[in-house]
């Protein structure tokens, strides 16, 4: 019997988030976080459907997607496989990274400006957009 | 391109005669391609249970013809079909552990007793079947359909009485017995949310036939959800179901090409949506995508 999966996935019907794309992003997720490696093993369309009762193409379509960018692999028989991480995220979100630092000094700048938990949200998200524009289609 | 499991054409069914006649299906034509798992929805007394009656070849259409699992006559594949229709028969006398020995004794050949017993295992196996709750009995014949290791699983409304930790947990094993043995699997149900995730392939019937079919994400992104001034023409698309309230249009659209996203705030409809809107629009034209048509027609249908 092989290894147990590294992770598994949460299946939110209502977020309004396509079921794939959840498991897509939950992937990258814990790629960023250093929560899954080279190596590890993705749990089965099997393991998947059982725990959260979706359909297993649903499953087969998030990890093709997975494979196209190059983050994961198929191997016949085995299973499927993380090949490598994502962005240097892991350092930057320890909790003493220099920049999560200073953007925690920047929220409370914002806070005591006055400024809700929501407006800071989307001024965060506006200066993102602008900043990433073009970087990549997707 | 995997193989049809069930194909119907032409398919009808009237129960009595001449003056209390009532007719169940009319003309109802589809395709279910091999391991899907489909969604049967529609309103109470739309026919969904006498389809699933008919291809469990245990009545005959009074016209058309039904072919499944490439039989023309599926009450001679019924061994390789597993049905679990709404009021759940089985033998009241008998208790948990017999009906399960039955199950074996009766499916030579095919019988998993490692699945019927770890599906069954919750209930008290000396306890005779008609001291059972529906929910425990929903549990043994899902053990039983199982057990018979089915290349196609008929279920008539199977979650209706469970409790909601049952429900997942034997929507889960069902998904993972299509995951692993490529089992097609047809629910039905009134209840869309419940199938919504699980359902990779929709038959919406009404009124006798068949309204939308075909892979579910297909169906859904043939249409769109819109909202924008009213007066304004929502031509070439077809349009569902529409609402005005005061300068403000919101309608259900089938696509006719790319919708003006300058003109209309767009959306792509959740399935509940798209149902509830053809619910109550029983003018809208029906869609069948092309993996859902039947054979002989397949070449008169335009791709949606």
């Amino acid at each position: 019997m092989a290894e147990s999966a590294a992770v598994e996935f949460r299946i939110d019907r209502r977020s309004g988030v396509a079921t794939y794309l959840q498991i897509v992003q939950q992937t990258k997720q814990a790629l960023r976080l250093g929560v899954l490696e080279p190596g590890d093993r993705l749990p089965t369309a099997r393991e998947v459907v059982e725990a959260t009762a979706i359909n297993p193409n649903t499953v087969l379509k998030a990890y093709r997607e997975l494979e196209r960018e190059g983050l994961v692999e198929a191997r016949r028989g085995l299973g499927t496989f993380v090949r490598r991480t994502l962005g240097t995220a892991a350092e930057a979100s320890a909790s003493d990274s220099p920049l999560r630092t200073e953007l925690a000094d920047w929220a409370r700048r914002a806070r005591s400006a006055g400024l809700e938990k929501d407006d800071v949200s989307a001024l965060f998200t506006a200066v993102i957009d602008s900043t990433y524009k073009g970087d990549q289609d997707r | 391109m995997t193989g049809a499991v069930i194909e119907a054409r032409g398919l009808a069914m009237t129960y009595g005669r001449r003056g209390g006649a009532r007719t169940a299906l009319d003309g109802c034509s589809f395709r279910l391609p091999a391991e899907h798992v489909c969604a049967l929805v529609g309103p109470n007394g739309a026919g969904k249970s006498t389809l699933l009656n008919l291809a469990a070849g245990l009545a005959r259409p009074s016209a058309g013809s039904l072919a499944v699992l490439g039989s023309a006559d599926p009450s001679a594949v019924r061994d390789r079909i597993a049905y679990v229709p709404q009021d759940k028969p089985l033998y009241p006398q008998l208790t948990v552990a017999d009906t399960l020995w039955a199950g074996g004794e009766l499916n030579p050949g095919r019988w998993d007793a490692g699945i019927a017993g770890r599906i069954a295992g919750p209930l008290p196996q000396g306890a005779r079947v008609r001291t059972l709750s529906g929910g425990q009995r929903t549990r043994l014949a899902l053990a039983l359909a199982l057990g018979k290791r089915p290349e196609l699983m008929l279920l008539d409304e199977p979650m209706a009485d469970l409790d909601p930790l049952a429900r997942h947990e034997l929507m889960g094993v069902l998904m993972a017995e299509t995951a692993e043995h490529g089992t097609t699997i047809v629910m039905s149900s009134h209840i869309l949310t419940e199938l919504e995730g699980a359902c990779d392939f929709l038959l919406f019937v009404d009124g006798g036939r068949v309204r939308l079919g075909g892979e579910a994400e297909d169906i859904v992104s043939a249409h769109a959800l819109v909202t924008g001034q009213a007066g304004r023409d929502l031509a070439p698309h077809t349009v569902v179901e529409s609402r005005t309230t005061g300068r403000q249009l919101t309608a259900l659209l089938r696509k006719e090409g790319p919708v003006d996203e300058s003109l209309w705030a767009t959306k792509e409809p959740s399935l509940e949506e798209l149902l509830l809107a053809h619910l109550r629009s029983p003018d809208a034209p029906p869609l069948l995508t092309p993996g859902a048509v039947a054979g002989t027609v397949r070449e008169a249908v335009v791709s949606a």
